[in-house]
């Protein structure tokens, strides 16, 4: 029972990818001496903390049976509108946190509510909410802001130490902190299971007396939270707000999901999963950069052909799954 | 109601926000209908226009047939780099001088590199295709791997640069003019009417329609949906790559990075202008070039009124929400208080 | 038993638009009872489940639980006050755990965090009460339908249900599941709970019901004790006589003597496929009817599909004219000379948007392909010639076909497949949801195009249709072809007797 668990079509995504990122770290510590660094592990966190934030709450739309493409521009609105209060109105951070994350969620309840209440097709809402952030970060501005405020600053620089010559930053800290809230709500609260519910079988939810319509609506609320969020991140991580930031960062936030064994068709995956999903797009873009010859466009064709393999085998296993299913 | 009714009726609404639009920019600029001939070539702002759209045009052509079949190609940005990569990397070009006269050499003849642009557009197309119809991946997700993997493709060939192009013969496509006008906009008309001609003298149209509409009472009666699937993802593609060589041609450049940007975005939204319903079925190809143009009209709207252009993307933005209501069905329940559901279930 | 019931439902009425579903029907329903509710399609079965789960809401009547009137108002009203249903397609998540599917919206909870091993705990000991122990930490689509029915009734019993609605929960189930679903509704007869079964399968009926009532057309039949009420009884009082006997008398004649010896054009040698028909043997010929006889869910409808290539068969082979084929698409079978009208007209058949010229002329134009285009002129030509010889009553071939009545949109979708010149024709209930003059027209349509050579498989639920225009009749039960009678000296009671197995 417990070895077909482990083989268990929904999880064996996850098993793969698991294996992936440790075959893809091997190599890599095969190849580089520098990879056995411990601070390189952790700098895969440092360098994506705000893509697992983003990633987590597109982890729920997409279990959802929905899709969210406005991610990454809401990323890019919070980094300029974070920007352009530090530096214009010289708010400090503790002051724009609340505010930007409150803009997020509000754009998610916008966006959920146009898809639940007058059933619009999540992608094209979701496509119009990417085109009204981005234009709004040119409305505020079309140029960088780089931001000098001491709050800002000394948030960005700080640094935790783990053991000797390893540190981590606090965006790294808040990914984790997320992906910890986003496993107690995806599997500890009912919430989190309505939303596996909705994405099995929408009609059943609703059967068996579940909230359906509130939470389809809470599911673009959080992944809006989440990419403010990610967008606050964003904005430590480069000191600066701009309109550009993040730009097609709603595929990377995807794909780390589907790599992390999230299935696109709804009702299952693993917030864990996402965040081994963001940490394979980590190595690889770390082994790009250590092998040196190779340039970053790489990166862009291996994500779309993980993106690839990875839908292939669920639709795969799909079928497989229904065959198993109809000789039963 | 038969393929003309329909796009005589859906027409109406589309025409009538193209002639605000116009208007509004009639009003705020009095030279709007003015043309001057410069050079052989016509010059004014409905020209300007036109040329303009030609790109979003040409792509939001193939767009209504694959959403017209219940999909979606958001694939199509990605094809414009990679196929404006092919023909910019083929060509190449240089200056030369032989025997004392200056003459424009190509890489290779500009033709073969224009077919290898096509082609490698009706590839992309037709890898969509077979994602969908043959894989059985939702159309959002099955594109989204060819948008996301198609930049870094498109820079593979330019190899990260934005390679330039040298070679006069080849800007005849994007700056050209043609007894007075600008050639992209024959390329537009060319495609137009292969399109309809295929849509209405063939089973194409019926087919398309009969597939978005009821799926299954199409495959029942013999319609081979997924091999019409398959084409119509492909001919997406090389409506894309139409669209690059033009654009590579218009900025003799091909950038990777930046070619064909959120176009995808903007050949959907020209598609719902034009009042195809984005749950396929019904399409009305005559309305998406009006969908097109009413976006390229309002984009100068916003130009000449001095507004910075910036708020461009919030206005498209506001465009997408205010279209979707209209065609939103539980929103007009909503207003007339319709007892759909009594009826529904009866 | 002189008990009171649990449950009474008192002279309920239900319209919808254009129809009365239910006038003046009832039910009772006594604890530790299982009561079958029987009735043809259209009956008003589910419109009655319906308004006792809080679906619908009755135009009049009432509903007594326990004594006191009750007036659900939702599924989860009804569940609230004790009465909870498990549906025909299985209404739970797959993808959720077997503990979660019984337990999700009501999760046993420690603090913040739900607590799983309780819930497990608590499911293991639910399934345990209906004799059914399996890991319910894996997800449910793990396990067989009948696993999942099982998992359907915990749910409905964690609510501490006093009535189990059952709507025909074993018609994806075979033989052993069905036993071991029966064992556990006798532990819950055991219990005291009332159970209402819907169901087609006769066999089942008289295996686990007390009780019987009998709806026709909407109105309230009969209420019987299972044990008193004899098979045949039975389906004499499910069909019962609504047309005017006449009509459908067979008429002189019609009934080729010897059709024997006609050219067969289809023949089937143990054609199957796993889950929705049996191997079956049948022989269609040129210029014949063949009749397919059989209740609701006893394979009809499967074996048009199969034929057809919609649901291609995994067993046996099929030839055409003596030749062997192999049907795996609509597309195939058509260019093989076959036609397929389908029993659910409006999702299946027509294209509601399309006009009735687009409409009529789809197959043909499949049939041609993509690039020989029929003109706009051949188009309406073929569509104007059909819409004459079918009689279809329609002002312009332009306007849309859901403008058309029932029996109309049936005509046009007969107009599209004799457009094509197909060899076979293949009707499922071509008579369904149409007035008895369409009916009557649509059947010597069907004959016409026997006398024309057409080979013809007609299906419908209504008996005397088929014994009306059939050559011969295959009868099927459960799935299975169960044997074959002339059409000139078969009846109603040759065939009913065959399906309830009395001296066959």
């Amino acid at each position: 029972m417990n070895f077909a668990r482990f083989l268990n079509p929904r999880s064996l995504p996850l098993v793969i990818t698991t294996s992936l990122f440790a075959l893809l770290y091997g190599f890599g510590a095969v190849s580089y001496d520098a990879f056995l660094s411990p601070q390189v592990f952790v700098n895969l966190l440092i360098d994506n903390g705000f893509l697992v934030v983003v990633a987590v709450g597109m982890t729920f739309v997409i279990i959802s049976g929905g899709i969210d493409l406005s991610v990454g521009s809401i990323v890019a609105l919070t980094t300029m509108v974070s920007a352009t209060l530090a530096q214009q109105h010289h708010w400090n951070f503790w002051q724009i946190l609340p505010l930007v994350l409150a803009i997020g969620c509000l754009f998610g309840l916008f966006m959920g509510v146009l898809i639940q209440v007058f059933k619009l097709q999540a992608f094209i809402v979701t496509l119009g909410g990417m085109f009204l952030a981005r234009g709004l970060c040119y409305v505020i501005s079309i140029d960088s802001i780089s931001i000098t405020e001491p709050s800002f600053t000394v948030l960005a620089e700080y640094r935790i130490p783990l053991g000797e010559e390893t540190f981590v930053s606090t965006s790294g800290v808040v990914a984790i902190a997320l992906l910890a809230v986003g496993v107690y709500l995806a599997h500890y609260t009912r919430f989190g299971r309505t939303v596996y519910a909705i994405g099995g079988n929408e009609r059943s939810a609703m059967l068996m007396g579940l909230p359906v319509a509130k939470t389809k609506i809470m599911v673009y609320v959080l992944s809006g939270f989440c990419s403010a969020l990610g967008g606050v991140l964003v904005t430590l991580y480069m000191q600066s707000g701009y309109g550009l930031h993040a730009l097609g960062m709603e595929l990377d936030a995807i794909a780390a999901a589907v790599i992390g064994g999230t299935l696109l068709t709804g009702g299952v995956g693993y917030v864990v999963g996402t965040l081994v999903g963001v940490m394979i797009l980590g190595v690889i873009q770390t082994l790009i950069v250590f092998d040196g010859s190779l340039s970053s466009w790489w990166t862009r064709i291996a994500i779309g052909g993980l993106l690839f393999v990875f839908c292939l085998l669920q639709r795969l296993l799909d079928r497989s799954g229904k065959k198993i299913r109809t000789k039963n | 109601m038969n393929l003309q009714s329909i796009s005589k009726g859906r027409l109406f609404w589309p025409l009538v926000a193209l002639f605000l639009m116009v208007m509004v920019n009639f009003w705020f600029n009095p030279d709007f209908f003015s043309i001057k001939v410069v050079n052989n070539g016509l010059y004014g702002s409905v020209i300007d226009i036109l040329n303009r759209a030609a790109p979003v045009m040409l792509i939001a052509m193939g767009m209504t047939l694959v959403i017209a079949t219940r999909g979606i190609d958001i694939s199509v940005g990605a094809t414009v780099a990679i196929s404006g990569a092919i023909a910019a990397a083929l060509i190449g070009g240089s200056l030369e001088i032989k025997d004392g006269v200056q003459t424009y050499v190509s890489n290779t003849p500009m033709s073969l590199a224009i077919l290898a642009a096509l082609g490698v557009g009706l590839l992309c197309g037709l890898w969509n295709g077979f994602l969908v119809a043959g894989v059985g991946m939702q159309p959002i997700i099955a594109t989204l791997i060819l948008m996301v993997a198609g930049r870094g493709i498109a820079q593979l060939i330019t190899g990260g640069q934005i390679v330039t192009i040298y070679y006069e013969p080849f800007f005849f496509f994007g700056n050209g003019f043609f007894l007075g006008v600008p050639f992209a906009i024959y390329l537009v008309a060319a495609v137009a009417v292969v399109l309809l001609l295929l849509v209405h003298r063939t089973a194409l149209g019926l087919f398309v329609q009969a597939v978005g509409l009821n799926p299954t009472a199409s495959r029942f009666s013999g319609i081979s949906a997924r091999a019409l699937i398959f084409w119509v993802y492909g001919f997406c593609g090389v409506t894309a790559a139409v669209a690059g060589v033009i654009i590579a041609s218009n900025v003799k450049s091909a950038d990777g990075n930046n070619a064909g940007l959120m176009m995808e975005l903007d050949a959907i939204l020209a598609v719902a202008l034009g009042g195809t319903s984005l749950d396929g079925g019904r399409f009305s190809l005559i309305g998406t070039l009006i969908g097109a143009l009413i976006l390229q009209t309002l984009s100068y709207a916003i130009y000449s009124l001095g507004v910075p252009p910036e708020i461009n993307l919030v206005v498209k933005a506001i465009v997408v929400f205010v279209v979707c209501l209209i065609q939103s069905e539980a929103l007009r329940n909503m207003l007339f208080q319709r007892r759909t559901r009594v009826e529904g279930q009866a | 038993m002189a008990q009171e019931p649990i449950l009474e439902m008192h002279r309920i009425h239900k319209r919808f638009p254009g129809v009365v579903a239910l006038k003046n029907v009832g039910i009772r329903l006594f604890p530790g009872e299982v009561h079958a509710l029987m009735g043809q399609n259209g009956a008003g079965k589910s419109t009655l489940i319906k308004v006792l789960t809080g679906v619908e809401k009755p135009d009049g009547g009432d509903i007594r639980l326990a004594g006191k009137k009750i007036q659900p108002g939702s599924v989860l009203e009804a569940q609230d006050l004790g009465i909870s249903t498990v549906y025909q397609e299985v209404n739970l998540c797959p993808n959720l755990s077997v503990a979660e599917n019984i337990y999700i919206g009501r999760f046993p909870t420690r603090g913040p965090l739900i607590d799983w091993p309780l819930m497990q705990e608590r499911a293991r000991s639910a399934l345990k009460a209906l004799n059914l122990s399996v890991d319910v930490s894996l997800p449910l689509f793990s396990y067989p339908v009948a696993v999942q029915q099982m998992v359907a009734i915990a749910r409905a019993l964690s609510t501490e249900a006093q009535v189990l609605i059952l709507d025909e929960p074993t018609s994806s189930l075979d033989e052993d599941e069905v036993g071991r679903l029966f064992e556990a509704l006798r532990q819950l007869k055991s219990k005291g709970i009332a159970i209402l079964f819907v169901t087609h399968f006769l066999d089942q009926t008289y295996a686990i019901s007390d009780r019987i009532t009998v709806l026709r057309n909407g109105e309230f039949e009969g209420e019987y004790m299972a044990a008193d009420l004899p098979r045949l009884q039975l389906i004499n009082k499910m069909v019962g006589r609504e047309i005017d006997e006449s009509a459908f008398g067979r008429q002189e004649g019609a009934s080729n003597a010897d059709s024997s010896g006609r050219r067969p054009f289809l023949a089937t040698q143990r054609l199957g496929r796993a889950g929705a028909m049996q191997p079956i043997d049948l022989d269609v010929r040129c210029g014949e009817v063949l009749g397919l006889g059989g209740l609701l869910g006893s394979g009809r409808t499967e074996t048009a599909r199969m034929l057809f290539g919609i649901d291609p068969a995994d067993t046996g082979s099929l030839s055409i004219e003596g030749v062997p084929v192999r049907v795996n698409t609509p597309h195939r079978a058509i260019q093989n000379g076959l036609a397929f009208c389908p029993e659910d007209r409006k999702t299946e058949g027509i294209v509601a948007d399309l006009s009735i010229r687009e409409n009529i002329i789809l197959a043909l134009q499949a049939k041609r392909g993509v690039f020989r285009f029929l003109s706009k002129k051949r188009q309406s030509a073929v569509a104007e010639d059909c819409i004459k010889q079918l009689g279809i009553k329609v002002a312009d071939a332009e306007s849309p076909i859901s403008q058309l009545s029932g029996g109309n949109q049936q005509k046009a979708m007969l107009a599209r497949w004799l457009a094509t010149e197909p060899k076979m024709l293949i009707l499922d209930e071509p008579t369904r949801g149409i007035d008895v003059a369409a009916k009557l027209e649509i059947m010597d349509l069907v004959k016409e195009q026997c006398r024309k050579g057409l080979a013809i498989l007609f299906i419908s639920s209504e008996m005397p249709e088929v014994l009306r225009v059939s050559d011969r009749i295959a009868v099927l039960r459960d799935r299975q072809k169960i044997g074959e009678l002339a059409g000139n000296d078969a009846d109603e009671q040759k065939v009913f007797r065959m399906i309830a197995g009395v001296d066959s």
